[in-house]
């Protein structure tokens, strides 16, 4: 039974899908052109397309991470959390192996373990989010507000609040290098994670798994899912990502620090939405995403153009495209809806 | 039997009982706890929190979560004080309260028509309102802290009585605002209890398109919520600001999840349709006691989010697991009841 629908309803989600990355890549270009209209001196300079490149990839590995829960039907607000508390357990162990002004074999050991640590954390963190969501049945909101609040006290109380820096130079160098001079390390690493988690969503049978849990759980579990553990994985994939994310955002800023990142939350839900994630669950793809986390950059390097405007100016634009993507993407669906009715 | 097990089921007397543990632990461990002083204070730091948290369990109980209150709250506040200040408006506080009050309702309207009228997702929604509620404070408004003017400096150091604590000779007043807590109270415990409209809420909650087929209007029910709960956050607001003796835009920020993790503590249901105010009341107690007291039993402060994230986790597992339990008891019945028939 499944044979014979699946093919028809995947044809029909993929033109929809398609409809929804064209209206992407028109927005993208529109920025794009307005900024280069704008400040074409500074905007265009291409300093500015590798330090575009340099920020992007540590919320929109987030970003991607939250579409992932997202698309499984919940939500994972501990995102922030989980990638500083990597951040911070990797820092901890860098200090503590290998402090500043070690030799750089030393310092490369160190870095060695504390990545994979760092790693670890993440898993755990989202595990333990998911293990709260699937086999106690708290809601996804609440759960991940709970583990944010837990990890970010967790990495408040390792750290007394206060930065940890003197971090070995070798770390930062390596997570700032540049490939070929013009390909900073942290968008190699978002392409890395865009296109492997692009490859497990529609190609997997997990990834299959996520959107039909995501589409419908209960007819998910009757088609033989094992939900439970489909949703621990997927917010342990989610953690996974985000303490990637604490490692480039650790590198970026030569230190961490609990509360780094605090507005990447609302960021993320931001461009899931934006990029045509559903926040029912169900639909949304890494393509999708990836073009609405370089709109937001493309929208906030060009404020930062602007020494005047305030950078309270991008809560209310952050806040404002979010309610005007929703409203939209409803626009749109209603407008199909009809056509449907109509047939 | 039936009374007793009733009891056993319900949220609120466990939560008593953890109340009672812990201030029989703060007291054991620092002999500060039942002092007059300390209890009046507690008191007093209760008023904005349970403001806010009649508010969210509201939200709550329709099946939605509002996590713009504090945004709204500032906001409010902020407006207020920047048109009151600059005449140094001394007449009666109703005034400010109103314009509190009406800010925070125009606020509220918007979240309510973007919810009940568009049908969005209301973590989605709030978080997006209440960035840009913040951003229009800070951005637009170009917010700091700004002193009160003299009406709201006034009703905020008026009290209605005042203890002196004569070991510690502290002395602690009780203020006005907490008429205001008690008056709102009242109010939502006669809406929610005594009318259609409350009903209403309960049955949105409880299943939206059964409340619709009931008769139930879903959509002015939930238009009515959002707009009560911003004016209400509004007046949280202005009651903050007059208690604290000056209107600082920012340090509301982070206490809707500690409102939320109370309200929920107090035996919400986080999927809607169940809750009572006497619980959400117990929530903020027990949170308020818990945050105030950790520095008086030796925890340094740094333990605090973490505690709130656990009490978080543990309040909401607890309920989640019940509403398990119950439906996995009916399944067995259901079950067992089809063996003997087959």
């Amino acid at each position: 039974m499944t044979n014979k629908t699946a093919p028809i309803g995947r044809l029909r989600i993929a033109k929809d899908e398609d409809r929804n990355l064209v209206r992407l890549l028109i927005m993208l270009l529109f920025v794009f052109a307005l900024m280069s209209a704008l400040r074409p001196d500074i905007f265009l300079r291409p300093g500015n397309f590798i330090s575009m490149a340099t920020q992007f990839p540590e919320y929109g590995i987030m970003a991607i991470g939250i579409s992932l829960t997202m698309i499984a039907g919940g939500i994972d607000l501990a995102v922030v959390g989980t990638a500083n508390l990597s951040a911070i357990a990797a820092a901890k162990y860098l200090i503590a192996t290998a402090p500043k002004g070690s030799p750089d074999g030393q310092v490369l050991g160190a870095i060695l373990v504390a990545i994979p640590l760092a790693l670890a954390v993440g898993l755990a963190a989202g595990a333990f989010s998911g293990f709260l969501i699937s086999r106690l049945g708290i809601p996804p909101i609440l759960a991940t507000l709970g583990t944010q609040q837990l990890y970010t006290g967790f990495a408040i109380v390792l750290t007394s609040g206060k930065p940890l820096s003197r971090l070995p130079l070798l770390y930062s160098e390596l997570g700032n290098a540049e490939l070929f001079g013009f390909l900073p390390v942290p968008f190699l690493l978002y392409a890395a994670v865009a296109i492997l988690i692009g490859v497990v969503l529609a190609k997997t049978r997990f990834g299959l798994r996520v959107y039909l849990l995501g589409t419908n759980a209960k007819a998910a579990r009757y088609a033989g899912i094992n939900n439970d553990s489909v949703l621990i994985r997927t917010y342990m994939l989610s953690g996974l990502l985000s303490s990637v994310a604490g490692l480039i955002m650790m590198a970026r800023a030569n230190s961490a620090k609990a509360d780094y990142g605090a507005s990447y939350t609302l960021q993320c839900v931001l461009i899931a939405v934006l990029g045509g994630v559903d926040v029912n669950g169900g639909f949304g793809t890494v393509r999708g995403v990836t073009l609405a986390v370089l709109i937001l950059q493309f929208l906030s390097s060009g404020l930062n153009m602007f020494e005047h405007v305030s950078n309270f100016y991008r809560d209310i634009i952050w806040g404002g495209v979010l309610i005007l993507a929703l409203v939209f993407n409803w626009a749109i669906a209603r407008r199909r809806e009809r056509a449907f009715y109509k047939k | 039997m039936i009374e007793y097990k009733r009891l056993v089921r319900r949220t609120e007397p466990y939560i008593l009982g953890a109340i009672i543990l812990l201030s029989a632990l703060i007291q054991a461990r620092s002999g500060q706890f039942f002092t007059n002083n300390n209890l009046v204070d507690l008191t007093r730091s209760m008023v904005v929190p349970a403001l806010f948290a009649i508010g969210a369990q509201m939200v709550i109980i329709s099946g939605g979560i509002d996590v713009s209150f504090t945004a709204v709250a500032s906001l409010a506040m902020y407006a207020t004080t920047r048109i009151l200040l600059p005449i140094d408006y001394a007449g009666n506080v109703a005034l400010a309260y109103a314009m509190g009050a009406s800010f925070g309702l125009v606020m509220g309207a918007l979240n309510g028509v973007l919810i009940a009228w568009f049908r969005f997702p209301t973590l989605v929604v709030t978080l997006g309102t209440s960035s840009l509620f913040v951003g229009i404070m800070q951005g637009v408004l170009g917010a700091h802290e700004l002193p009160v003017p003299q009406s709201m400096r006034e009703h905020g150091q008026a009290f209605l009585f005042s203890v002196h604590n004569a070991q510690l000779d502290l002395s602690s007043e009780m203020p006005v605002t907490i008429l205001i807590l008690l008056g709102i109270l009242a109010l939502v415990f006669l809406i929610m209890r005594y009318t259609m409209l409350g009903r209403g809420i309960f049955a949105v909650g409880g299943d939206e398109v059964s409340a619709q087929r009931a008769g139930f209007n879903v959509l002015g029910t939930k238009m009515f919520i959002y707009c009560f709960v911003g004016a209400v956050a509004g007046i949280g607001g202005i009651a903050r600001a007059s208690m604290m003796q000056n209107c600082h835009p920012t340090n509301l920020n982070g206490m809707e999840l500690t409102v939320i993790a109370a309200v929920v503590l107090g035996g919400t249901r986080v999927s809607g349709g169940l809750g009572t105010i006497t619980g959400a009341m117990l929530g903020v107690a027990l949170m308020t006691i818990m945050s105030n007291s950790l520095i008086l039993i030796g925890v340094p402060t740094y333990w605090q989010k973490v505690f709130t994230g656990a009490i978080i986790i543990i309040g909401t597992g607890v309920s989640a697991w019940q509403v398990n339990a119950s439906q996995r008891r009916l399944a067995t019945r259901r079950l067992a009841t089809g063996k003997q028939l087959g």
